[in-house]
């Protein structure tokens, strides 16, 4: 229960389904701001007392658990270190894959728990991951990562409905939290600065910004781990490029600290590599499969043939992507069904 | 509650009148302030102009501290050090803290001993190494979590020697101890209602008369013109009703209630293999049973034994809800690990055998579930 509508719903909702239902709220920073500011919606002691307050409403037991630790080492250590090695990771993911559905869950089947609620806008049918009927609010994506095994011990109360339907039923339920804003960006990073975060983190380290065209250095960065693939704008490129086209970033070299940027054409990738498969919308395919594939989060699905390559998968797009970045889930659907994801490696 | 303070809370909220005030209803509201303030001073060896009333525990070690150190810093501007125990609560703490930061304190923390009590001989020596530097001392009468009774005469007579004045943070010890203020020899004693069966946020700071203390409440002038603020009789009603009926119980109530934690104590270590019983042997509260298991979560045991019926408490916890390693276990010498397996049990004048029963046949289970759940919170090197 992060003190936010959704898992207060769901906690509701399980609780109304006849579970023994006892609230979490995961402590996840050692030094927790004591109010809510800025772009962070989770994490603060003001969220803690909301996550209190709405299970004090639902009757339910209600323990802090402090992950803050684990945390730290599994998803902000590893957000810093996959944008030190020019990869763009997806934190959210990595938190469902490590955190909720491995530290959380193990502790919890360990005290006889059977399984962890979340507030995820997704369903899980015959355990198979489904898309929620809300599809701008959808999360799959962020939980394609889990196994068929984290699955069988997940329940997801508000996949049948829509966001407002949530915000709704937390009114009439009289929880405090019907109204709060949703949480936005990455939990933390309090202003919402990645670059400036990595910058604090890693050091910042002045380099090239090159033209993959012409070969020309257009400007200069502080740090080429602040740049995703696709990214447009904060170039500040300190000329234009000879043919006058924008720029974007094609790909970050950690090793030189070069930013290697181009004209947009130069960015639609049709062949996808991405690593550690796993499935559980169906077994590992034995011949190519036709599916739809997702490239980031709340991205544009498109047609694709998938196909095994030893530990890797490779996709072939049967219409181009632009800004696809290494470290980002490839994830396959087959219609609103997730078959499973893979985590990408390279794109051309 | 205490049914009596209850019941004396009750009929004085029914009555109008500020004592502040001159007329017939103020009279008769300060007439039951003033016989409050007498009967809490005849049960606690004080005089009642020594009687302050607060609002709880919190308030007056913030007043006796602040107060102490800004009156002896005043008086001579060299007293800037303050002397304090490593074990005290956050009150204490987190009050000398703010002093060292915005006040320009130097503190010297007293380290205590395996059973978490400070040396007569550690005050000396923090004393002795610059005696005329020293605003003011504080040490605990009890401690909150392991329940260790310090030597507290005996610490109050060095602070003495040196004409330095020691306030003692007597929260856990009202009621529960043997209490004379006068003859303990402290400066300023700090107590709360809700301790001891009386009610939340009213408390009071016994204050020597000679002891100049500086106000933190400025106003109407009340109390000595050391806390000023409107008087809540019910409150103060109340937790005279309850001291004095907890100081003339005690007698029958501690020896019975540290009979029962001596069976929990006693029960839990046949239950549960290497069990780790907290505190000094027997300079210690009746009522406070704090124990270390092996392999475990404190949070995870207070989880099962909830589930349970069995309410218990890990240490101090922060307003996040998230528990620390308590600084009290690691003073005395603990592990994080070791301060994150800890649960405190606690038993009042209300607890029984059945009581007891009902935790030693929840707990065995309760452990081992707890171990198979490991510790999250810190992570394995």
């Amino acid at each position: 229960m992060s003190g936010g509508v959704d898992s207060a719903v769901a906690a509701a909702r399980a609780v109304d389904a006849g579970h023994d239902v006892t609230g979490v709220h995961l402590a996840l920073s050692a030094q927790p701001a004591t109010l809510r500011h800025g772009a962070r919606g989770c994490c603060t002691v003001e969220d803690a007392h909301d996550a209190r307050r709405a299970a004090d409403v639902l009757g339910i037991p209600f323990y802090v658990w402090d992950l803050a630790e684990r945390f730290r080492a599994d998803v902000i250590d590893d957000f810093v270190s996959e944008y030190a090695a020019g990869r763009t990771p997806n934190p959210c993911l990595r938190c469902n894959e490590k955190i909720k559905f491995a530290a959380v869950l193990d502790r919890a089947l360990a005290l006889g728990f059977d399984a962890v609620v979340t507030g995820h806008h997704a369903r899980l049918v015959d355990g198979r991951l489904v898309r929620s009927v809300d599809r701008a609010k959808d999360q799959s994506y962020v939980l394609a990562v889990l196994t068929a095994e984290q699955l069988s011990h997940a329940i997801f109360p508000l996949g049948d409905s829509t966001k407002d339907r949530v915000r709704a039923e937390a009114a009439e339920r009289r929880l405090a939290v019907a109204d709060k804003p949703d949480s936005h960006d990455i939990c933390f990073i309090a202003d919402g600065d990645t670059r400036g975060f990595l910058a604090r983190t890693l050091g910042a380290q002045e380099g090239p910004i090159v033209d993959a065209v012409s070969g020309e250095t257009l400007g200069s960065h502080r740090g080429s781990f602040g740049f995703t693939v696709g990214q447009r704008r904060g170039l500040d490129l300190k000329r234009p490029a000879p043919d006058g086209q924008p720029r974007y970033v094609l790909s970050i070299q950690p090793k030189t600290n070069t930013v290697l940027v181009g004209p947009g054409e130069l960015l639609d990738a049709r062949h996808v590599r991405a690593t550690r498969p796993v499935w559980t919308g169906r077994p590992a395919p034995s011949a190519p499969l036709e599916c739809h594939v997702q490239l980031r989060a709340h991205g544009m699905v498109s047609p694709a043939v998938v196909s095994v390559d030893g530990t890797d998968l490779l996709a072939e797009l049967r219409t181009p992507q632009r800004g696809v970045a290494a470290g980002q889930a490839l994830v396959m659907y087959d219609g609103d069904t997730v078959l499973g994801s893979a985590t990408i490696t390279s794109a051309e | 509650m205490l049914p009596e303070a209850v019941a004396a809370v009750g009929e004085a909220m029914g009555e109008l009148g500020n004592p502040s005030s001159l007329h017939g209803a103020g009279r008769r509201a300060r007439r039951r302030v003033e016989e409050s303030r007498e009967l809490l001073a005849a049960c606690l060896g004080a005089r009642p102009s020594e009687v302050l009333f607060t609002a709880g525990g919190t308030e007056s070690d913030n007043l006796a501290l602040k107060g102490l150190y800004w009156a002896r810093r005043n008086a001579d501007p060299r007293r800037t050090r303050v002397i304090a125990s490593s074990v005290e609560h956050h009150a204490v703490l987190d009050a000398v803290e703010w002093l060292a930061a915005h006040e320009g304190a130097q503190v010297t923390w007293l380290p205590v001993d395996r059973s978490a009590q400070v040396s007569p001989g550690t005050l000396r020596d923090a004393i002795a190494s610059d005696p005329d530097s020293v605003a003011v001392v504080t040490v605990m009468w009890a401690n909150n979590e392991v329940g260790t009774i310090q030597p507290i005469t005996e610490l109050a007579g060095i602070a003495h020697e040196y004409g330095i004045p020691i306030h003692t943070d007597a929260v856990q010890a009202v009621g529960t101890l043997p209490v004379d203020f006068d003859a303990s020899g402290v400066d300023a004693l700090s107590l709360t209602g809700h301790k001891l069966g009386g009610p939340y946020g009213a408390g009071a700071l016994l204050l020597r008369r000679e002891v100049d203390c500086v106000p933190l409440l400025h106003g109407g002038g009340q109390e000595r013109d050391v806390r000023s603020g409107t008087l809540d009789v019910p409150g103060i009603v109340g937790l005279a009703t309850a001291t004095a009926l907890a100081v003339e119980r005690r007698d029958e109530v501690a020896p019975r209630v540290a009979a029962l934690r001596d069976a929990l104590v006693a029960g839990t270590c046949s239950r549960v293999p290497g069990v780790q019983v907290n505190g000094h042997p027997s300079e210690r509260l009746p009522g406070i049973a704090h124990l270390t298991f092996p392999g475990c979560e404190g949070d995870s045991l207070l989880m099962l034994l909830d589930a349970r019926g069995v309410e218990c408490s890990t240490g101090s916890a922060c307003s996040a809800g998230v528990a620390q390693p308590s600084h009290v276990l690691i003073a005395m010498g603990a592990s994080p690990a070791q301060a994150r397996g800890s649960l405190r049990l606690s038993l009042g004048h209300t607890s029984t055998q059945d009581d007891v029963d009902a935790v030693l046949e929840a707990i065995g289970p309760a452990v081992e579930r707890a171990q198979s759940a490991g510790i999250t919170s810190v992570l394995s090197p």
